[in-house]
């Protein structure tokens, strides 16, 4: 081992110790709590070692409930999200005039304040005893009958849910999608112009392949995020979410630890790992289509 | 196909928005372009070269004037619908693509009855890389060519389409000087080979002489002067171009011409009938005679052999140019120990240029 080495390992050592302190040495905590049966964290004693937890987890209506509603969330916000700032990008990098001014305002949610938008969000859809919420009042212009988003029928809660999710990630994906279009070579496009190609061919096979990169990153990173949520979810419902059918998988993990049914830290263990693989499969399939399909 | 350009002028607002006047980066430029020429655009940075070049494949619209493409006026027409083929300087091949689909890209725009099969595609697209020489490159993916190979695939996918017109900007700039002797030569077989009329743009005067049919040259927009290459050479119209053209440069002296006779400093060079006044006199390397009875003195510096030639260097008081390049043939016995060299100026390679706008002065030795 020469000198050189030893230093590198001396400058990652910092990241290192608190890496496995506060990340490795818990996973695998984690990983033995989830078949440590019955554990108790106040005795430290538990039962005796099985499958038992997983099988638990696995028959929880609330669980199947928030798997649900999370691979819901997951694959409907994921591409929506994705593809609508990309035409947005799209758009904005096609404009000249007042560029810099929407690009402000499609940034904005990003730095808007949690409690801000939940307010928005109420005036947009709660149904209070002075009004239906803005969303109704335009339902009932076209001759609609009032939906309850909050409290109503499970589609509702899922649609604002959704369009919750869409709203707050759009904005870093739109700034990472504009940053991505800016950097392809105009050459390209003067090029492709130059041979006739049309608008849509040029953006699908010129475009699309060139900023292909971005949005593998994008989808990865998004997928891996709406695997994770739960707070947009509180934000809306409240913190029962059992009750309100709206739970998520974190949620799920919360509430086993720290809710009115909490006290199971063995249950959320192993909920936590199913999480943890359905995270990695996801993520390990993203990253094998990735392979076949971006160009670096 | 000959390209008709007519008094095409393009300008520019200013980036310095306090300055209201826009700039001209071509101004009333008008020429034709004999059909199957290849013409040379030439001229230093920012003379409007390649702005002239993307206004003639319609990228850019010109403020005003025409441009036809055999007797259709394509001024209004938008670059897809010239029929124009453009290679860029960065060749802009589309990384993510094998050489065959770059080179079939423009045939995939076809539409209607001009629509091909695949295997149409393939066969024209296997044609022009015949042409350039790339045909046993058809999968490789661009970074896994060289800059000479990338170049001839760029070539290949403007030429596929058949153009009107082939359009190439600073083709050679990226190859290193090898490949550029070899890359020049291969253009001209190729525009040899398929008579496109092709206008080329470079800020090398090496490259434009070798391999063009006729060079414009150009400063600031205008056009200074248009002609075969040798021609442009032998016959500047002005200092700028005389001082453009040539490799070792030309050499410029303040001269004077007084009671019919050319005087650098205090040495007579030879009796003109020239009108009496400063001049600058303005010789090539390859108008000194070694003369040890020779009109014009000049500081040895050096000598630089060089097989065939000998590159004489020296210095003159009354020169613009640091130090005087002269080419002489290797018999010449020089002493190379003299602090002092002599040469008799060959008359046909001394130009006059007038100092109040460095035009030609036209003149006769008596």
């Amino acid at each position: 081992m020469d000198n050189k080495n030893n230093k590198a390992w001396l400058y990652l050592l910092p990241a290192i110790l608190f890496l496995t302190a506060f990340l490795v040495y818990p996973l695998i905590d984690v990983f033995v709590y989830s078949f440590e049966e019955g554990y108790n964290s106040a005795s430290q004693t538990f039962f005796g070692v099985g499958t038992y937890n997983y099988s638990y987890v696995l028959h929880d209506p609330y669980f199947l409930r928030a798997v649900q509603n999370t691979l819901i969330l997951v694959f409907i916000t994921v591409p929506l999200s994705t593809g609508i700032a990309l035409l947005i990008s799209v758009g904005l990098n096609s404009i000249t005039k007042l560029k810099e001014l929407f690009q402000t305002v499609y940034f904005l949610p990003y730095v808007t304040n949690t409690l801000a938008v939940g307010l928005v969000f109420m005036i947009l859809f709660k149904k209070t005893p002075y009004t239906d919420g803005l969303v109704n009042l335009i339902i009932n212009f076209f001759g609609g009958s009032s939906v309850d988003f909050i409290d109503g029928p499970y589609w509702a809660k899922m649609f604002v849910l959704c369009f919750y999710t869409i709203w707050v990630v759009m904005p870093f994906k739109i700034l990472i999608f504009t940053s991505a279009l800016a950097s392809v070579n105009k050459d390209y496009y003067n090029a492709a112009k130059v041979d006739g190609t049309s608008r849509f061919r040029t953006f699908m096979k010129i475009t699309l392949p060139m900023i292909s990169p971005t949005v593998f990153y994008l989808v990865i990173t998004g997928f891996i995020g709406a695997f994770k949520a739960y707070s947009d979810a509180v934000a809306l419902f409240g913190t029962n979410l059992n009750a309100a059918e709206m739970n998520t998988i974190v949620g799920y993990v919360y509430d086993m630890l720290y809710g009115d049914s909490g006290g199971y830290p063995s249950y959320a263990s192993a909920a936590a790992i199913i999480l943890f693989v359905i995270v990695l499969t996801i993520t390990c399939i993203n990253l094998l289509v990735s392979k076949k399909h971006v160009h670096y | 196909m000959k390209v008709v350009l007519q008094n095409l002028t393009k300008k520019f607002p200013n980036r310095n928005k306090k300055i209201k006047e826009d700039v001209v980066a071509v101004n009333d430029f008008s020429f034709e372009i004999p059909d199957g020429k290849l013409i040379g655009l030439l001229g230093p940075s920012g003379c409007g070269k390649s702005t002239t070049l993307n206004l003639i494949s319609g990228l850019q619209k010109p403020t005003s004037g025409r441009i036809f493409f055999g007797d259709d006026d394509v001024t209004d027409l938008p670059a897809e619908n010239r029929g124009v083929g453009l290679v860029f300087q960065n060749y802009a091949l589309y990384p993510h693509l094998t050489v065959r689909e770059n080179i079939t890209f423009p045939l995939g725009n076809l539409k209607g009855k001009d629509k091909l099969t695949k295997e149409q595609m393939n066969e024209k697209a296997l044609e022009a890389a015949k042409l350039v020489q790339i045909d046993g490159l058809m999968d490789r993916k661009p970074n896994e060519l060289s800059g000479g190979q990338q170049q001839r695939v760029a070539i290949a996918r403007a030429l596929v389409k058949m153009p009107r017109v082939l359009l190439l900007d600073e083709p050679l700039s990226n190859l290193d000087a090898r490949l550029r002797l070899q890359t020049r030569e291969e253009l001209k077989r190729i525009q040899t080979e398929t008579k496109i009329t092709t206008v080329f743009v470079t800020h090398d005067q090496e490259e434009a002489m070798s391999i063009s049919d006729m060079i414009v040259v150009m400063k600031d927009g205008v056009i200074q002067q248009i002609g075969a290459p040798q021609d442009v050479y032998d016959d500047p119209v002005n200092l700028f171009v005389a001082k453009f053209l040539g490799t070792p440069p030309i050499t410029v002296f303040d001269g004077k011409v007084e009671k019919g006779a050319l005087y650098i400093g205090s040495d007579k060079i030879f009796d003109t009938d020239a009108p009496d006044g400063e001049v600058y006199a303005a010789v090539r390397p390859e108008g000194f005679i070694l003369d040890d009875n020779g009109t014009l003195s000049c500081d040895l510096k050096r000598v630089e052999v060089m097989g065939r030639d000998v590159t004489i260097v020296s210095a003159n008081t009354y020169s613009h140019n640091p130090s005087i390049r002269s080419i002489v043939s290797a018999e010449n016995k020089i002493d190379i120990a003299s602090a002092s060299v002599r040469f008799s100026l060959k008359p046909y390679k001394t130009h006059l240029f007038s100092k109040a706008d460095e035009s030609r002065i036209y003149y006769n030795v008596r």
